[in-house]
């Protein structure tokens, strides 16, 4: 409860926020004087968080990162479920494509990811920013590329539920009576294999907002003036010695999301999974 | 058992191959390489020698082999020239060149046995990780050492008293340390450690070498705040197993056999229950040392460490793909190793287990 309470205050404070707090995240002020006068601020009212290098809100940033990060979140993880179910209710459905769906899952899992992901973020980057734009070009990789090594937990936990589901009467009735195949998906199975589904996905955003973050903080995520809360400390970091709370706030952001995301997550398995309730 | 053995490990030779594949492809498909980015100054016939120089001139198939052949005889061949002192190399290349030959249906290709070399800093790769290793191995090593530790008593005891306020405490600090990026807690504990309070350094000095008692001293003050910040991290995963595998251990008859015929509650615990609920904590562990590698990258960044993850990063900044590639690929090695000896300690570990 106290998870839900959070992570809705900060879901409340990055879309309602910038709708009262109306000042542009990346506004520097255009006379070279005034912005020098503007760097670095101190909290004050006309700025709660400060200004940073180049005199711009941090609280406006602030907000605006959270979008980003908490869309990056919930879009890689619908890209990871979305592959994540497909495989496993194919590979629990159809015992012709078990053997070799289950060895791709097998070979994802033995991927080194985060380097890979590294590796992909350097090399497709700069292309994928000149054809899309900076902003969407980058946002659109690192979503599909976060989506594409993570799908492999929900996968492998869906195909065990379609297992045992596949033998239910209510399965075979339903074949009894005619019904093709993809209706039998559709209707009987993927019903029921929503609640393990919606475990991994909530796990599934907390995990993808780290990643983000980690890509971000190693400088291989968003251009700066399209922050997330990871960019947001990876510029930072440069400064901590003078101005700590420019590492604080972030990193406390995406702490609290993923901690409250992963506290929904868990106390979703309790609810919705008797077998283990009570451990 | 040993036919299991034989079995698994012929099996993740294919694995292997196809990962290596699947990271060339990766690399070589990428639209941004770093043969595009010659200078349109150079003159076409010196820009043709540098590809050439590089290798890139050839169909991917072919740097796909002669890169297979690099890593796996190549590099092999050395690493048993340099210890033994025997000349494996000179023994093996007119082999390779043989077969080089026969793939590409040429009959003038020579095969030199070339060992893989960065285009940063032209040296060996292996070289470079050989320097790198060590470094990586002392932090990670350490910090996931530390970790087992901290997280075995932790796991056992909140199985032990479940629902205390041992077990809610211990169950939320391993939630905390789940869920922060090591990036924030690294930074916070520089913050307020070597910032604020001045004990320790903010970066890892990779030449000390311990040679008395203060550099002994400078040494573990060095490691103090990367070893801490993996070291939570990795207990916080461990200590949830293990304190599930407990609880479920504990639920068993022989545990009450064991009571009922008079055994004291330590010996219970720490005898009968322990050695049932390590075997799953054993498997968990092996299977963590890959993907700690991966996390010490992050935590080489925060602390400046010079390791292998810092190698990786330095090596992609610069779009050195040989150094990506090798090191990538040394990753993948690990996990499938890891897997295969988390699978093989499941089975020696575990009478029920029967694989054959």
């Amino acid at each position: 409860m106290v998870a839900a309470c959070v992570l809705g205050f900060l879901i409340v404070f990055v879309l309602v926020g910038p709708l009262i707090w109306r000042i542009d995240p990346n506004f520097i002020e255009p006379d070279t004087a005034k912005m020098f006068k503007l760097r670095n601020k101190p909290p004050s009212l006309a700025h709660p968080m400060g200004t940073d290098q180049l005199g711009r809100d941090m609280l406006a940033r602030m907000m605006f990162g959270g979008r980003v990060s908490l869309a990056v979140g919930l879009v890689a993880m619908f890209v990871a479920i979305f592959i994540g179910t497909a495989v496993g209710v194919m590979a629990g459905f159809f015992r012709r494509l078990d053997g070799i769906l289950m060895r791709l899952t097998d070979l994802f899992l033995a991927l080194p990811l985060l380097p890979l992901l590294l590796v992909l973020m350097m090399l497709f980057r700069d292309p994928v920013a000149r054809t899309l734009g900076p902003r969407f070009g980058t946002f659109l990789l690192i979503v599909l590329a976060i989506g594409v090594t993570s799908w492999m937990s929900a996968s492998r936990v869906v195909r065990g539920e379609v297992l045992a589901l596949k033998e239910r009467e209510y399965v075979l009735a339903a074949r009894s009576i005619g019904l093709p195949n993809r209706r039998i998906i559709l209707r009987h199975i993927l019903p029921n294999v929503l609640s393990p589904v919606l475990v991994a996905a909530t796990l599934g955003i907390a995990g993808a907002i780290i990643t983000e973050s980690v890509l971000s903080f190693l400088g291989l995520g968003f251009p700066p003036d399209f922050p997330t809360w990871g960019r947001l400390l990876y510029d930072g970091i440069a400064e901590i010695r003078s101005y700590p709370e420019r590492v604080i706030w972030p990193g406390l952001a995406i702490s609290l999301t993923v901690l409250s995301v992963n506290y929904i997550g868990d106390g979703l398995r309790d609810a919705l999974d008797p077998r283990i309730r009570g451990r | 058992m040993f036919n299991y053995f034989i079995r698994r490990l012929l099996a993740a030779v294919p694995t292997l191959l196809l990962i290596s594949f699947v990271i060339f492809l990766v690399v070589d498909l990428a639209p941004g390489s770093p043969m595009s980015e010659i200078p349109l100054t150079v003159p076409p016939d010196v820009r043709q020698k540098m590809i050439e120089a590089m290798g890139a001139d050839k169909p991917m198939l072919v740097r796909y082999v002669i890169w297979l052949l690099q890593f796996f005889v190549v590099e092999t061949g050395w690493a048993i020239q340099n210890l033994t002192g025997w000349g494996v190399i000179d023994a093996i290349t007119p082999a390779m060149q043989k077969v080089m030959r026969l793939l590409l249906n040429s009959e003038t290709y020579e095969f030199t046995g070339q060992r893989i070399i960065s285009w940063q800093s032209k040296v060996p790769v292996f070289q470079i990780i050989g320097e790198r290793l060590p470094q990586t191995l002392t932090v990670v090593g350490t910090a996931y050492l530390i970790g087992v530790l901290i997280a075995l008593p932790i796991g056992i005891y909140s199985a032990y008293r479940q629902y205390s306020w041992f077990d809610q405490g211990g169950t939320f600090f391993s939630m905390v340390g789940y869920s922060v990026p090591t990036f924030f807690t690294g930074n916070v504990l520089i913050l307020i450690f070597a910032i604020r309070l001045g004990w320790f350094p903010t970066i890892y000095d990779t030449n000390l070498s311990v040679t008395d008692w203060a550099s002994f001293k400078a040494f573990v003050r060095q490691m103090a705040l990367p070893v801490t910040v993996l070291a939570l991290f990795n207990a916080a995963e461990i200590s949830r197993y293990t304190r599930s595998s407990v609880l479920e251990n504990l639920g068993q008859d022989y545990v009450r056999t064991a009571r009922a015929k008079g055994m004291g509650e330590g010996k219970v615990v720490l005898a009968h229950v322990l050695r049932n609920s390590l075997i799953p904590v054993v498997t968990i562990v092996a299977l963590g040392v890959p993907t700690i590698f991966g996390g010490a990258i992050v935590t080489e960044q925060i602390f400046k460490i010079n390791g292998i993850g810092a190698a990786l990063i330095g090596a992609i900044n610069v779009s050195d793909l040989p150094t990506v590639q090798t090191v990538t690929f040394i990753f993948a090695v690990l996990i499938v190793l890891f897997n295969l000896i988390a699978d093989i300690l499941y089975g020696i570990l575990d009478p029920r287990i029967r694989y054959d």
